[in-house]
C-alpha cells in the first residue's frame, strides 16, 4: 500500500468506529480530509488541530473549524469531555510524550481513536535482525536521523500502556501489510507479528456507580470520568 | 427608530442621521443625536442574508474600496474588498461606516455640537469600542438588516468585531478577527500615550480648540503618526525596505536633515497623515482602544450571554512579526473559545511585515478569508 492509500484505508476504518451525529476533534487534521469524510458520511460536527501552517490554512479555507497549533501544547485548552471522539491518526509515534497525549485524548473526549504503525511487525523485526540497521518500511519510510517518528512501539507495548492507564480497548482493528483486515482482540497468537497497522477505539473503564446509602436519598457518583 | 439618510456629494458618502436618540454611552454621557458616514458595496440579496460589516482600524474610514475623495487614493482595503476579491462584492453586500468619534463624516470631535456652530473639540465625550459598535448596530438596524452574515476587522477593527460577538451575537453569524486582542496591552497604551503627548504638547493644540483659529497641530499629530507607524512595521521589514540607505545624498550631512531613507519615509507618513486626519479624533480613538479590555470577562460573557451565541463562528488570524498585537494575544481568544467548545478557526500567518500585514499583500490571508466566507455562506444557503 502506498502512503495515500494507506491513509484513506485508515480513514475509512476510523469511520466505521464512529456513530452518527457526534462531535469530533481530529488531531493533526491536515487539510481536513477526514473531517470532510466524517461530516458527509456520519453527519459529524468536526474540529481540528494542525501543526503545519499551509495545511491548516487550506483546511480553514475549505470551511473547517481548524486551529493552527501544536497538539502537545494546545490540548489543555479544551474542557473535559467536550468531544464524543478525539482522533489521533498515525501520529502517536511522533509525539514527545505519547503517554500524556493519550491521557489528554481521553480527558477531552469520551472516546479516543488512535492508529499507528506496529513496530513489532515481522518485516521490521527481520530487517533489524538481519541488517542490524534501523528498519525503513512503507509505513515507517524514514531513515533514523530524519524521522518524525521518535517513539517506536509495538502493539504489545501499547496494550501494556493502556492496561497501566486503566484504558479500555473497546474495539481494535489490525491490518496486515497486504491490507487484510482483522480484529486484533480475537486473534491473539502472532498478532504483534503480522499486524502492520493498528487502529484502536479507547475509553476509560466505566466503573459501576458507587452507591452511597443515606437515610434519605441514594447518591450515585462515577468514580472516574465516564461517557 | 427614525433615521434620516442623505448623500454627501463632497464626501461621496451616505450619511445616516440618528436624531433625538439619546445614545447612552459607556462613560455615562448621553449623545442626543449623531450621524454616521458610511459606504456600501455590492447588492443586498432578497433574503438579506449576504450583508458583511467591515470595521476599520484606528486611522481608517468608510472608504474600504473604490475612490477615497479625502486622499484621492484607493480605499484602504481595495485589495481585499471588491468584485472577485476575497470579500467578493459580486456575492456580498459590504457595509463600512466611519466610527463614532472618527473624522470622515461621522459624529466626532471635528463635527459641530448639536444646535450650535462650534465643533465639539475637547468637549466630545470619551467613547469606547462598545459605543462604536452600539452606533454601528443602530445603523444596521436602520438599514433593515436583521442579521449580518459577517463582521470583519483588523486591529481596532478586530476589537469591534469581537465586541459585536459579545454584545450582538444574535445579529451576526460569524466574525473574522485579524491582528487583535482581548485587551490593549500596557506597551500599546504606552505608545498611544506618547502619541497623545506629542499632540497635546503642540502649542497649536490649545486644549483641543485649534479649529477656532483654523489651525492644525501639525507637528504634534505628525510625530504621533511617526511613532505609531514604527509600531505597525517590524525590524525585519524596516531593514528590508530601508536598511541604512541614504536619502537623496551620497554622504551623511553631519546635521539633522533626513539623511536616512527611513527618516524621510516617516516624515512623509507624518506629513500626509496631517492632511487627512483630525488631531482630536486621534486622541479620542486611541483612548477608546486603550480602554478595550475583555481579558477577565470574555469567557464569562460568551458562556453566560443573554443572547444566544452558540451558532457563532470565529476566524482568528495573527501574524508572526506583529509585535503590537502578537500571536499570543490571539491565542488567548482561541483558547477561551475552545474551552467553551465554540466553532473557532485560527491561523498564524508567517510574514515579516508586522502589524500592518493585514492591509498588505498576504496571499494566505486572502485565501482563508475568501474560503471561510464562501464555504460558510454556502452552508447557510443550503
Amino acid at each position: 500500500m502506498n502512503k495515500i492509500n494507506s491513509i484513506r484505508k485508515d480513514w475509512s476504518l476510523i469511520e466505521t468506529l464512529i456513530a452518527e451525529d457526534r462531535k469530533i476533534l481530529d488531531i493533526g487534521c491536515g487539510d481536513g480530509g477526514l473531517m470532510e469524510q466524517l461530516e458527509n458520511n456520519r453527519n459529524a460536527i468536526t474540529h481540528g488541530i494542525e501543526l503545519n501552517r499551509d495545511l491548516a490554512a487550506n483546511a480553514i479555507a475549505r470551511g473547517f473549524n481548524v486551529v493552527h497549533g501544536n497538539a502537545e501544547l494546545d490540548l489543555s485548552q479544551y474542557s473535559n469531555n467536550s468531544f464524543d471522539y478525539v482522533i489521533l491518526s498515525q501520529t502517536l509515534q511522533a509525539m514527545m510524550k505519547p503517554k500524556d497525549i493519550l491521557s489528554e485524548l481521553l480527558r477531552i473526549g469520551s472516546k479516543a481513536i488512535v492508529s499507528f504503525p506496529n513496530f513489532g511487525h515481522w518485516k521490521i523485526r527481520l530487517q533489524l535482525l538481519i541488517s542490524g540497521k534501523m528498519p525503513v518500511t512503507e509505513s515507517l519510510p524514514y531513515t533514523w536521523y530524519d524521522t518524525p517518528n521518535i517513539h517506536f512501539f509495538t502493539i504489545k507495548d501499547f496494550l501494556n500502556l493502556c492496561n497501566e492507564m486503566n484504558i479500555v480497548i473497546e474495539k481494535s482493528i489490525g491490518l496486515t501489510s497486504k491490507g487484510r483486515q482483522f480484529d486484533i482482540s480475537e486473534s491473539v497468537t502472532g498478532v504483534n507479528f503480522f499486524t502492520h497497522e493498528a487502529i484502536f477505539l479507547l475509553s476509560y473503564k466505566n466503573y459501576e456507580p458507587i452507591k452511597i446509602k443515606s437515610s434519605k436519598k441514594v447518591f450515585a457518583k462515577n468514580s472516574v470520568i465516564a461517557n | 427608530m427614525k433615521t434620516r439618510f442623505t448623500t454627501d456629494t463632497k464626501l461621496e458618502s451616505e450619511i445616516a442621521y440618528f436624531e433625538n436618540i439619546n445614545l447612552k454611552i459607556e462613560s455615562g454621557d448621553i449623545i442626543d443625536s449623531f450621524k454616521l458616514a458610511f459606504k456600501t458595496y455590492g447588492k443586498l440579496n432578497a433574503d438579506k442574508t449576504n450583508a458583511i460589516l467591515v470595521c476599520h482600524a484606528l486611522t481608517g474610514d468608510q472608504y474600504v474600496a473604490g475612490n477615497n475623495p479625502i486622499t484621492g487614493r484607493e480605499g484602504w482595503w481595495s485589495r481585499m474588498v471588491g468584485p472577485n476579491k476575497p470579500i467578493d462584492t459580486n456575492k456580498f453586500f459590504v457595509i463600512c461606516s466611519n466610527v463614532l468619534g472618527g473624522c470622515a463624516g461621522s459624529t466626532g470631535p471635528k463635527e459641530l455640537q448639536n444646535g450650535s456652530d462650534i465643533a465639539y473639540g475637547g468637549n466630545f465625550p470619551s467613547i469606547t469600542i462598545k459605543d462604536m459598535v452600539k452606533a454601528q448596530s443602530l445603523l444596521i438596524e436602520s438599514l433593515n438588516i436583521e442579521k449580518l452574515f459577517s463582521v470583519i476587522g483588523g486591529s481596532m477593527g478586530a476589537m469591534q468585531a469581537l465586541q459585536w460577538a459579545i454584545d450582538f451575537p444574535d445579529k451576526i453569524l460569524n466574525i473574522i478577527h485579524i491582528a487583535g486582542a482581548l485587551k490593549h496591552s500596557a506597551q500599546n497604551i504606552a505608545f498611544h500615550e506618547v502619541g497623545r503627548q506629542a499632540i497635546m504638547s503642540d502649542p497649536i493644540w490649545k486644549n483641543g480648540k485649534y479649529f477656532e483659529n483654523n489651525e492644525v497641530p501639525e507637528r504634534g499629530l505628525s510625530v504621533a503618526r511617526m511613532i505609531a507607524h514604527i509600531t505597525y512595521l517590524s525590524e525585519n521589514a524596516m531593514h528590508r525596505k530601508f536598511g541604512r540607505k541614504l536619502q537623496s545624498r551620497d554622504i551623511i550631512s553631519f546635521g539633522f536633515d533626513a539623511d536616512f531613507q527611513v527618516e524621510s519615509y516617516l516624515r512623509y507618513q507624518g506629513k500626509s497623515f496631517v492632511e487627512r486626519f483630525d488631531a482630536n479624533s486621534y486622541l479620542y480613538l486611541t483612548r477608546a482602544m486603550d480602554y478595550f479590555d475583555h481579558d477577565e470577562t470574555f469567557r464569562k460573557n460568551i458562556e453566560f450571554s443573554h443572547n444566544p451565541n452558540n451558532h457563532l463562528k470565529y476566524l482568528i488570524v495573527s501574524f508572526t512579526s506583529d509585535w503590537l498585537f502578537p500571536t499570543i494575544e490571539s491565542k488567548m481568544i482561541v483558547n477561551q473559545l475552545n474551552s467553551l467548545s465554540r466553532e473557532v478557526s485560527f491561523l498564524e500567518i508567517d510574514t515579516d511585515k508586522g502589524h500592518d500585514s493585514f492591509l498588505l499583500e498576504e496571499p494566505q490571508l486572502d485565501d482563508v478569508i475568501k474560503g471561510f466566507l464562501t464555504n460558510n455562506f454556502a452552508k447557510i444557503d443550503e
